[in-house]
């Protein structure tokens, strides 16, 4: 056998270092791309942040101050949002893998639901939001408890609307972990006379805790950067307080990010403003990330 | 066959079938109380899956049917009154595998235990210590209860998994090849255990290894493709077997 690299011809030669260099220069520029924006961001926001940034209500419609209530209130539509609907895509994901037969039509119309609500465009969710929630359900409450803070877009029908749009990835990521649970375990519960709830309870979710936090900080993360679902929906313009309780309107950082850059009255005064909220919410982005990252490498050690 | 001794489990004209694949053929066969009782044959011959039917963990596999009657004690355990989760607590069950669950020791013993009853933490403390004696894990790990059960080696942990479904007082232990993960001395270990286990369980054990049916059952099933092909004193089926299949596979001239 001759081992030499003549047997294979130059021009095959070149061919592949030539993919090799595209394969390589592609992934450069999606780096330098990524560095780039951060660079830019840091060095043009990086002067503007400061703590009164974002301790402060902004002042003078926007174009002086800090961005305290739209920080305060992302908060608040995340941790509302995961609290809806983090528990009903649990849920879903253990019925799913535990209860349904895989084959059953049922079972398969869930997961169509669910691909199906992956790929609908955020805004199309917003527009559900309003018609569901504010006018369905909140039009229902309000004329059954003879109230009408309900029936407008609020903080909680912001929550429940991104529940809905990040259900998706809870459902996926939650079942994913679900699955890894190995048979055997689950087997070797069942077969010390455990039920399939005590099974589930005492052994699959507490082999699937990792995996159900990763999930849940995915959809946490997906939802805080979210701006077009909740346009319409309770989202506002600017606040000289804070939501009192989960019916009033709210700010938040992706809208008041559009709201500088487009609603402004003087666009080029608040361009440092735009940069350092970028930044906010970039930093915020990375920090939940970087947490499911954290929690996953460490449940994974134990 | 088996008459010397009270008959614990029966199978009368069992048929099983996994979707449309029937995987066990009309099997008759009656398994002796308190003595241990192996089935061998090449893989795939269903000898698992009738060792499965018994606690019924077949159950869990999406479209399987059974037919025929699978009785313990004279009851079909696949009659409708018949309540799977009181019946597995009464089946014991050892895996292939060994797979603790990623608790402590002490967790895994009191595992079944803590399920549906009330049970105080002394006569806790004293079901995982007579469970661990009766498993012979007592010495190697009564000073490390506490700790995570999967610091213990495979043998260890194969150990632990008995002493885990002897603690919950079964009257018949299903041992679904024990030792094809374990190495020859931890197999020793297991073996004297089943022997010992035997005065006071009834042990249907599945294996590959022929030698490990003649150490220490007392009766032996051949399975082949779905069939028992003969079922027989263990002595009887190694040194005479009736049929030609079975000595073919005994000599090895098969498989």
């Amino acid at each position: 056998m001759i081992l030499t690299s003549s047997q294979i011809s130059t021009s095959r030669r070149l061919l592949g270092l030539f993919a090799v260099l595209i394969a390589l220069t592609a992934a450069v520029a999606v780096l330098g791309v990524i560095l780039g924006m951060i660079s830019s961001f840091v060095a043009n926001g990086g002067t503007s942040l400061s703590w009164s940034f974002l301790s402060e209500f902004p002042r003078n419609n926007n174009t002086e101050g800090g961005i305290w209530p739209a920080l305060a209130g992302t908060t608040f539509l995340v941790l509302l949002m995961t609290i809806l609907g983090v528990p009903i895509g649990t849920a879903t994901a253990i019925y799913l893998t535990e209860f349904a037969k895989q084959d059953s039509w049922f079972a398969r119309s869930v997961r169509f639901a669910v691909n199906t609500l992956a790929g609908v465009p955020s805004i199309v969710f917003g527009l559900f939001g309003v018609g569901f929630f504010i006018q369905f359900m909140g039009g229902g409450i309000d004329s059954w408890l003879g109230t009408s803070s309900f029936g407008d877009g609020s903080l909680l029908w912001s929550s429940a609307t991104l529940a809905v749009l990040t259900l998706p990835v809870v459902i996926v990521s939650v079942e994913e972990a679900l699955r890894a649970v190995p048979r055997d375990l689950r087997e070797a519960s069942l077969a010390l006379g455990a039920t399939r709830w005590q099974t589930i309870i005492k052994v699959v979710i507490p082999n699937a805790v990792t995996g159900i936090l990763t999930g849940s900080i995915l959809a946490v993360g997906r939802g805080a950067g979210e701006v077009a679902a909740i346009l319409f929906v309770g989202v506002t313009y600017s606040s000289e307080v804070l939501p009192s309780n989960v019916t009033e309107k709210f700010m938040h950082l992706g809208y008041h990010l559009f709201v500088l850059s487009t609603q402004s009255p003087d666009v080029d005064k608040t361009l440092p403003l735009q940069y350092a909220t970028t930044l906010v919410l970039l930093g915020l982005t990375f920090l939940l990330n970087l947490t499911a990252i954290l929690i996953r490498s460490r449940l994974r050690k134990r | 066959m088996a008459k010397e001794y009270p008959v614990k489990i029966e199978a009368h004209n069992f048929n099983f079938h996994y979707g449309a694949k029937q995987a066990l053929f009309n099997i008759n066969l009656s398994i002796p109380e308190r003595r241990v009782t192996a089935f061998i044959g090449p893989s795939g011959c269903g000898k698992s899956t009738f060792l499965r039917s018994m606690n019924r963990m077949n159950d869990l596999i999406d479209g399987t049917r059974v037919d025929g009657h699978m009785t313990i004690d004279g009851v079909d355990v696949y009659s409708k009154d018949v309540d799977v989760v009181t019946l597995r607590r009464r089946v014991g069950m050892v895996f292939q595998k060994s797979i603790p669950f990623p608790k402590s020791i002490y967790e895994n013993i009191t595992y079944g235990l803590t399920l549906n009853d009330k049970v105080t933490k002394t006569e806790l403390d004293h079901i995982v210590e007579s469970s661990l004696r009766k498993s012979a894990l007592w010495e190697e790990v009564k000073d490390r209860l506490h700790h995570s059960a999967q610091g213990l080696s495979g043998g260890q942990q194969q150990r632990l998994c008995i002493a885990r479904a002897v603690a919950i007082n079964p009257e018949i232990l299903l041992m679904d090849e024990p030792c094809s993960a374990l190495d020859p001395i931890s197999t020793g270990k297991v073996e004297e255990l089943i022997t010992e286990l035997k005065d006071s369980y009834t042990i249907v054990l599945v294996t590959h290894n022929m030698q490990q049916a003649g150490r220490v059952s007392d009766y032996t099933g051949f399975f082949l493709m779905g069939s028992l092909i003969e079922f027989d004193r263990t002595r009887t089926l190694f040194t005479s077997p009736a049929k030609k299949e079975t000595e073919d596979y005994i000599t090895g001239r098969f498989g």
